[in-house]
């Protein structure tokens, strides 16, 4: 990988709640345009990492890091957290719409951003719909509330809302964890597009899930001290069919975890 | 690795089916060349029967395959270990061919008395079954020092084989009448030396089930080699 196609790296970063170290020296590089999925088993600190991307770890008390994490060559802890937030977009395992209309959904992050004008929000909701491959099953009812809709619909509003800010990665945590088959193929068939335009960090409990959407793979285990450490980075067909540590091996074979 | 027992149980039952099937091939191929060998024709058709048995066999596993792949998803050695079991069940139908193929040969020639007594063509069978059976020992040990071992025999198969096709030669040379018997002698011999030859790909099926590493094991420079 060369440096223009890295979009996030970390450098030896650990990261502690109080004295509980959550996660130890972790090093590793993101490529850009991509998708990178986290897998590991429970409580390996697959989660912790992912929301180390958009600072959203800073909210819990006690929490500090060493290290770095850069995103294209700044250092995330110096950016303003809003502008970096605005950069780093996420979606989460239950769909959380607010309880408002689908258009007030989509709009709520370019308002907040201090866009007015109902044609520039009209432009930006149908853009970001069509984004999230929701358009055409509500184009004719952008004022029914968000709630009105079904799971997977649900979920592809909370990437439209997330696509409205014009983010440059998008990070996902379980996002179809909690849709039936056909709603998860859907998010997944999106993620697929949405690559061409995003970088994208997803982390998934579901082996076959990583496989068939990832470029790479990143493997987290923890063993009794519950402190989460990186095993093994890889191109996810590699990972899945030739893993180089046995740790990895063992777990996508379901061996332990 | 008590998550994982049933699936264990069904990996270990769809390989002791693949060594049913190469236990069946090995005898196909003994008793082939041993019935061309004794003129018996009524063994021959026997054993061309019983390569339906040897084709079923293989139809079985790769119903087992395809119902592993889709409820188990296999990943990783799993995976490699389940594909592999594929492709050897198809080598194994290949060489049962090549028995069925001997079998045939023995019906062809009739009732005509064979033009010398079958040395080197049991000889070849022999070494081809060897291999074999130790090319399944190696896979199901996951034993890669034996795996690569064993293609370098096929060299001694080669050079039976070309003894076989010089010596046939001598007989269609000194009475063409020999021609149409010989002929099909030499395709008896070049039946295992293509059996042998599958054994080379079942070994390196060994070799990627252990490493992830598709490699061939062809000993381009055979001794003797009229390929």
């Amino acid at each position: 990988m060369t440096a223009e196609e890295i979009k996030l790296e970390t450098r030896n970063y650990s990261m502690y709640y109080g004295n509980f170290k959550a996660l130890e020296n972790i090093t590793v590089q993101i490529p850009a345009k991509q998708v990178t999925a986290i897998i590991g088993p429970s409580g390996c600190g697959k989660s912790t990492f992912l929301r180390t991307f958009n600072r959203m770890n800073d909210l819990i008390p006690g929490a500090r890091i060493d290290g770095k994490v850069i995103m294209e060559d700044q250092d995330i802890f110096a950016m303003d957290v809003v502008d970096l937030r605005r950069r780093v977009g996420m979606v989460f395992q239950r769909p959380n719409p607010f309880p408002k209309s689908i258009f007030d959904n989509v709009s709520y992050g370019p308002r907040v951003n201090g866009i007015k004008d109902r044609n520039t929000l009209m432009e930006i909701v149908e853009r970001s719909l069509r984004g999230a491959a929701l358009w055409d099953e509500v184009k004719d009812d952008l004022n029914k509330s968000g709630l009105a809709l079904s799971g997977g619909q649900q979920q592809r509003l909370c990437i439209a809302r997330a696509l409205a800010v014009e983010p440059d990665i998008i990070l996902m945590d379980e996002p179809a964890s909690a849709l039936d088959p056909i709603a998860t193929l859907r998010i997944e068939e999106l993620i697929r597009v949405l690559k061409e335009n995003y970088t994208i960090v997803i982390v998934t409990h579901n082996m076959q899930q990583a496989a068939r959407v990832s470029d790479y793979t990143t493997f987290f285990y923890t063993d009794e001290s519950r402190t989460g450490q990186l095993v093994e980075f890889g191109e996810t067909r590699q990972i899945f069919t030739n893993p180089s540590d046995q740790r990895t091996e063992d777990y996508i074979t379901g061996r332990f975890g | 690795m008590e998550t994982r027992k049933t699936f264990d149980r069904e990996l270990q039952l769809l390989q002791d089916e693949m060594l049913a099937m190469a236990s069946m091939v090995e005898s196909a191929l003994i008793d082939a060349v041993e019935s061309l060998k004794r003129r018996d024709m009524a063994w021959s058709r026997r054993i061309m029967a019983q390569d339906h048995q040897i084709n079923k066999k293989r139809f079985a596993i790769e119903e087992e395959v395809l119902s592993l792949v889709a409820r188990r998803q296999p990943m990783a050695s799993d995976l490699r270990t389940i594909a592999s079991v594929l492709e050897i069940a198809g080598e194994l139908e290949r060489i049962g061919d090549y028995a069925k193929g001997i079998a045939k040969i023995n019906l062809l020639i009739g009732e005509q008395p064979l033009l010398k007594p079958l040395i080197d063509v049991p000889a070849m069978a022999e070494k081809a079954r060897s291999m074999l059976n130790r090319a399944m020992e190696a896979f199901v040990q996951r034993d890669t020092e034996l795996a690569r071992s064993i293609p370098q025999e096929d060299d001694d198969v080669d050079c039976l084989y070309d003894q076989v096709y010089r010596e046939l030669v001598t007989y269609i040379l000194s009475n063409p009448k020999n021609l149409e018997q010989a002929n099909y002698l030499l395709w008896a011999a070049h039946n295992l030396e293509r059996a042998a030859d599958r054994v080379t790909n079942i070994c390196e099926r060994t070799i990627f089930t252990v490493t992830g590493e598709l490699t061939e094991l062809d000993t381009d420079e055979s001794k003797c080699n009229l390929q």
